[in-house]
């Protein structure tokens, strides 16, 4: 399955991206799965998923947790806690 | 009559003419709370020159419209207007306004309270502000989810007296 994920703030800037299509070899993932192959890539991605980094989701524009189940062509949101206001 | 309005704007805007479109809205409005959020001149110790409020543009309106749905709900109000400022700010600048608008006090005050504590742990913006040493981005502040939670608690033994 195809996802769109997109990334904001500071946590773009650390990515050095704003989003990417990913392709997904399995079924049903959860968002939980989603930051664990990212993290898995290493370097940059690897610190920025860490375990103890405090980051917020949204699935397909609706804030979401890291145990939300993903459907093809999802749209998935990672991003720092919010300060607006 | 749509009870909730939302703007979400890179042009500066009138706190007090947006309130004002607010009551002159209804005969009916009593009373008016206005919250009004302005960009300061420091900020953690340092002096800050300008601001970037990055916002996800199609979520950000849809979390607005979430909180300010759930304010008219919870409380009984006549109506609800949520202005908020992306792109660059100057100190000075107001960033936001939350508007709300009832027959009596009591429960615009409250609605007031809970609208910006919400947005300011569920609508997607993330400041980005300029001081003499460089760009630095916001931290969010534990106080803020201190005061989302207590609005979580109180609902929830608020069900479980009524349910």
């Amino acid at each position: 399955m195809k996802i769109q994920l997109r990334f904001f703030a500071s946590l773009r800037e650390a990515l050095g991206s704003e989003g990417e299509i990913l392709e997904v070899d399995r079924d049903a993932p959860r968002v939980a799965d989603i930051v664990a192959l990212l993290r898995a890539r290493g370097g940059r991605w690897a610190d920025a998923f860490a375990t103890d980094k405090t980051l917020m989701a949204a699935r397909n524009q609706e804030m979401c947790d890291d145990q939300t189940p993903l459907a093809d062509g999802d749209e998935l949101a990672f991003f720092p806690p919010v300060t607006g206001g | 009559m749509e009870r909730g309005q939302i703007i979400v704007t890179s042009a500066p805007f009138d706190p007090h003419a947006e309130s004002e479109r607010l009551r002159a809205e209804n005969p009916a409005i009593g009373a008016v709370v206005d919250f009004i959020g302005w960009m300061r001149d420091f900020n953690d110790g340092d002096p800050v020159d300008g601001m970037t409020l990055e916002h996800y543009p199609g979520m950000t309106e849809k979390a607005l419209g979430k909180i300010v749905d759930e304010a008219l709900q919870r409380w009984d109000l006549l109506g609800v207007r949520v202005v908020h400022r992306v792109g660059e700010l100057r100190p000075g600048d107001p960033i936001v306004l939350v508007a709300v608008a009832s027959a009596h006090r009591g429960e615009a005050f409250r609605a007031c309270e809970f609208l910006i504590d919400y947005l300011k742990t569920r609508a997607p913006f993330w400041k980005k502000e300029r001081t003499a040493s460089g760009e630095r981005w916001v931290e969010a502040r534990d106080t803020d989810h201190e005061a989302e939670a207590r609005w979580r608690t109180e609902q929830g033994e608020n069900d479980e007296r009524n349910g």
